[in-house]
């Protein structure tokens, strides 16, 4: 059990990591902490994807292409991410996502 | 054996730093918290032999993605408020645990059509020619390129001081 490692060790390990990131960004007010959070859940993905790609295609490498453009999807939302929470707190001096209600009814 | 031990000492550090992400009080202690996180996903990277993707990983996240969030929290003053929770703190734990719990079950009662074919090694080649080759990702690539370029044009404009 400990020794033999199979695909349900990294697909559980991800589920933990993704149920995490979920936590955070549901529950946290720091706009930066949020993104951080959704980080985290992209990071479970891959980790999904690679295994996926390890035990049931070894050969295709399918999987770790798929992580590839989920990295490059993650650092395009991450440089807008920050850029738009800047933005925010120039108009509002504050990034609680609380109490950015601009877009309200 | 040695893939195991290695196996087991990035899952527990991941979730412990994922949980630091979400519990510790300092934002800055948090985002350090992330990046640790984010080495040990590449070490797991390397148990699972893409050589390839574990350098991605270190470059990207714990290189560039890292240095943008805390570049973030210092450009603003949330520091000394602290990590705080909002009014769905409860429902939200409800849900990642049922989640959780589902996602469980799920992987673990599913007959999975594992292959014991041995891992490509180095998976550099293999990646090469399956994004540029023929019948590749060609096209995503492509596109990808595009994303980035229009995300590097966007953020400057809304980050530039009017």
């Amino acid at each position: 059990m400990l020794n033999n490692l199979g695909l349900e060790h990294y697909l559980v390990l991800s589920a933990i990591l993704f149920a995490i990131g979920l936590y955070g960004t549901l529950a946290k007010r720091n706009a930066i902490i949020i993104l951080m959070c959704i980080e985290l859940m992209l990071n479970a993905v891959n980790i999904t994807l690679v295994a996926f790609s390890r035990y049931v295609t070894p050969e295709l490498l399918t999987g770790q292409i798929f992580a590839i453009f989920v990295i490059i999807v993650a650092a395009a939302e991450i440089a807008m991410g920050v850029a738009i929470i800047l933005a925010i707190y120039r108009g509002i001096e504050s990034i609680d996502a609380t109490k950015i209600n601009l877009m309200k009814w | 054996m040695g893939l195991a031990i290695g196996f087991w000492i990035s899952a527990s550090v991941i979730i412990a730093a994922a949980l630091g992400v979400v519990l510790l009080r300092n934002i800055f202690r948090a985002a350090l918290s992330l990046i640790l996180c984010f080495l040990m996903v590449a070490g797991i990277y390397i148990t699972l032999s893409a050589d390839f993707l574990a350098a991605v990983q270190i470059l990207v996240y714990v290189g560039a993605i890292s240095v943008l969030i805390i570049l973030a929290i210092m450009m603003t003053r949330e520091v000394q408020r602290g990590n705080l929770s909002n009014k769905l703190q409860l429902p939200a734990f409800i849900v990642a645990l049922l989640f959780l719990g589902v996602l469980v079950l799920t992987v673990t009662n599913t007959p999975w059509p594992i292959t014991d074919t041995a891992p490509v090694v180095p998976t550099t080649t293999t990646i090469a020619s399956r994004l540029f080759g023929e019948g590749g990702f060609i096209l995503p690539v492509e596109i990808a390129a595009a994303l980035l370029l229009s995300a590097i044009l966007g953020a400057i404009v809304l980050a530039r001081e009017k």
